[in-house]
């Protein structure tokens, strides 16, 4: 079960993700991004504090964006993560792929 | 044979009767011979129309009293040529003669006799249609008691009036509470109802000629001789006489009362029928788009519509209309009209309620309908579609009909229901079948046997959950010293994770025949899945090529789980953290950047264990997951075990730890202990 919850701050989208990700939930996860690129977004902060777990289809999600935000110029943080979220990117490598960093001021500052 | 045989009979008695008829005036013969062969010839006819009417059980209503009818017709043909011949001869010596006038008599007796046992037979069948158990009993009382009766007047008995009369009045009245059955006319319908009539008005006719030529027979013969057999001294045959003809009297009066109800009943019962078949039609229906025809036609030929539509909701294209002698054009005529006159959830989807609309319809000008009614379709609680009756005449719908009416396309909604969820169900079970041969597919692509060496040692453990997962491993020899090993994790479930997997076992095996790097395999690898991995999707794995000669081993990691590795030098384990991303994540050449290999030498007694997340991440009952440290811990405890028996340690540790065999996720391990 993930609730995700939308707001925006200076010109950012902030989604935060609360509770888990797994198969079923990623398909939200992938609206909720999509959503906001379609709205014309092109600074996206996840907030993953409050992210319990993900799965490999999860991950699968942004890596997904990965290239087409690359395209079209949007960036996109991720922070907050806890040490067992932050393995499981690590070991899939998708933390040389993403923007991943600690809190939420040092990822405003890495989409400034 | 039986009708020749009863014939002959017939011939005998008669003869035998006239005869001693005219011996009586001899006195030769005792008196009560000719009772006995009456009693017999009654006794023969009597099993001959049982026989008969018993064998034709197929029998309708209609064509049992035609039987009786035309029974009656030749017994009353032939007694009036008699009385022709009678006539033509004219009042002569002869025709004066007792025993011309005795002939006569017993020919029409035994006409007559024969007559009314036929009706006897046949109104039991009738009497006995939807018969009880206490009726059953009260007529085999009256048939076996009527038998009997055949006894008393087969020996001369001293006459004892007031028995005779007791036992007369006895069976009439037992004859009159018979005559009381009539369920059979209910069945009948119109057209029906007047032939029975016609049939049955002639067959009392018949009745009372015969009776009338006995009774004037019976005057002139007893005129002329005192010892002659007496019919209405008979009971039996006065009894069946009462008896059939109350009972051709009441069939008559109540057939007759009950023609101007016979169309409602019919129609009840067409409506009966109407009702089995739309509850039927989910059984032997192909499509909802029968149970819809059948829908609007039983609605139609129940309240003798003159017209119909159904309009039948689809989610995603526009309504489809069903009609029955109305044109679409006409339909949507009267649609749009009512949506015009603003009148509130009628027939858009939105009515919840059967409704008359008539009123709403007067003001329509041009269409000749002047009466309509409309009903929702729920399936499952959502309405799709509606049903609309019209009718040319005003105000002619009646509340019965709109009963009705809803009571079907309440059935027809329901069968609708059942059939949906049949092709469900229907689905359900492709489904799980299509994950059953992906199960065995996955299964088919792990190795049965897996490569061993003189320096190694290698077990290996897989297990997928309920659905299809993509977990693979596997290894292959490619030269004297070298053997190369796979683990991998396709991301995803179902069948499309088998194919990948799949794939990924066709790109082991061609790529690691040639002898290649370990990060030149994963570079080639990820080329190669680029152009099948839908977005989202990719492949974790380790890669190793074991060369025995320089006890080296070469590896890449593409984002797999890291490799535990024990030293059995300095007792230790570790994991091997290095860089690597899962194959597929990034789709150009600058994969490469992000892959490398990994070189290092191994000793005797070390161990290897390569394994899928299923195994770290599995839970316990408190939400803790497997882990690492747990992984390590537990290799420790059996390090100087073999391969095999390490694997079966872990994944009872496993099992133990999150308390069942079903874990929700695929779970593999393969375990490498060298020499």
């Amino acid at each position: 079960m993930i609730h995700i919850k939308r707001l925006q701050e200076d010109s950012a989208d902030i989604l935060a993700l609360i509770g888990e990700i797994d198969a079923s939930s990623s398909i939200e996860l992938d609206l909720a991004i999509a959503k906001s690129v379609g709205e014309g977004a092109t600074k996206i902060l996840i907030d993953c504090s409050s992210l319990e777990y993900i799965s490999s289809a999860g991950l699968g999600v942004f890596m997904s964006y990965i290239e087409e935000f690359k395209d079209k110029n949007i960036k996109m943080v991720l922070y907050g993560m806890n040490d067992k979220v932050a393995n499981t990117f690590e070991i899939l490598g998708l933390n040389e792929l993403l923007d991943i960093t600690k809190d939420k001021a040092q990822a405003k500052r890495m989409i400034q | 044979m039986v009708g020749v045989i009863t014939w002959l009979a017939l011939l005998f008695t008669d003869i035998s009767i006239v005869l001693s008829s005219t011996n009586n005036i001899k006195s030769d013969i005792p008196l009560w011979i000719p009772n006995v062969i009456l009693n017999l010839f009654i006794l023969t006819l009597y099993y001959y129309y049982k026989l008969k009417v018993e064998r034709e059980d197929s029998l309708n209503f209609v064509d049992l009293l035609w039987r009786v009818f035309a029974t009656g017709l030749v017994a009353t043909v032939i007694s009036l040529a008699l009385k022709l011949v009678e006539f033509l001869i004219g009042s002569t010596k002869l025709t004066n003669h007792v025993v011309f006038v005795d002939l006569l008599y017993m020919i029409n007796l035994g006409l007559m006799i024969g007559f009314l046992i036929m009706a006897f037979m046949a109104w039991k069948r009738l009497i006995l249609y939807q018969k009880s158990k206490w009726l059953l009993r009260l007529w085999n009382f009256f048939e076996w008691g009527l038998l009997f009766s055949l006894i008393y007047n087969s020996f001369d008995f001293p006459f004892v009036e007031e028995l005779y009369v007791t036992l007369l009045t006895f069976f009439v009245i037992i004859g009159l509470i018979l005559s009381g059955n009539m369920k059979w006319v209910a069945y009948l319908n119109f057209r029906q109802k007047w032939t029975s009539l016609l049939l049955l008005l002639l067959t009392i006719f018949y009745l009372l000629y015969g009776l009338f030529t006995m009774s004037s027979l019976v005057e002139s013969l007893s005129t002329k001789t005192a010892n002659y057999t007496d019919y209405q001294f008979h009971i039996f045959i006065l009894s069946i006489i009462t008896f059939v003809t109350l009972y051709s009297i009441f069939s008559f009066l109540v057939i007759l009362f009950n023609l101007p109800t016979s169309s409602v009943f019919e129609q009840k019962l067409e409506e009966v029928v109407n009702f089995q078949r739309i509850s039927q039609s989910i059984q032997t229906e192909q499509s909802e788009e029968s149970v819809y025809n059948i829908l609007l036609e039983t609605s139609v030929s129940t309240v003798f519509a003159d017209a119909a539509w159904l309009e039948v909701k689809h989610p995603d294209q526009p309504s489809k209309l069903y009609t029955y002698k109305i044109t679409d054009k006409e339909a949507y005529e009267i649609i749009s009209h009512l949506n015009a006159q603003n009148v509130k959830g009628i027939l858009d989807q939105g009515s919840d309620k059967t409704r008359n609309l008539s009123k709403h319809l007067a003001a329509l000008r041009g269409s000749r309908f002047r009466s309509i009614l409309a009903f929702p379709i729920y399936v499952k609680g959502e309405n799709i579609g509606t049903l609309a009756l019209l009718k040319e005449l005003a105000e002619s719908f009646n509340k019965e009909m709109t009963k009705i009416v809803s009571t079907f396309a309440n059935q027809a909604g329901i069968s609708i229901e059942n059939f949906r969820l049949m092709e469900e169900a229907l689905q359900n079970e492709r489904y799980k079948e299509e994950l059953k041969i992906a199960k065995n597919v996955q299964k088919s692509l792990l190795p049965d046997v897996l490569e061993q060496d003189k320096d190694f040692e290698i077990a290996a453990f897989s297990e997928s959950a309920d659905e299809v997962g993509g977990d693979y491993y596997d290894t292959l020899r490619t030269n004297d010293n070298e053997v190369s090993l796979i683990i991998a994790d396709v991301s995803g479930k179902g069948t499309t994770a088998a194919f990948h997997m799949s794939q990924m076992k066709g790109i082991f095996h061609s790529l690691a025949q040639h002898c290649i790097q370990a990060d030149e395999f994963m570079r080639r690898a990820n080329q190669a899945l680029v152009y099948c991995l839908e977005r989202g999707s990719f492949i974790s794995a380790t890669f190793f090529i074991v060369n025995t000669l320089t006890k080296k081993i070469q590896y890449s990691r593409a984002g797999h789980c890291p490799v535990l590795y024990y030293h059995a030098a300095d007792n230790s384990t570790e994991y091997f953290k290095d860089k690597g991303i899962a194959l597929g994540m990034v789709r150009n050449k600058s994969y490469g950047s992000f892959i490398q290999a990994y070189e290092f030498e191994y000793k005797p007694n070390d161990i290897m264990v390569l394994y899928t997340d299923g195994i770290t991440e599995a839970k316990n009952d408190k939400g803790e997951e497997f882990g690492y440290e747990r992984l390590a811990e537990i290799l420790s405890e059996v390090k100087s075990l073999s391969p095999k028996e390490i694997q079966e340690h872990l994944i009872n540790k496993l099992y133990e730890f999150s308390g069942t065999k079903n874990i929700n996720d695929d779970y593999t391990t393969m375990i490498v202990k060298f020499k």
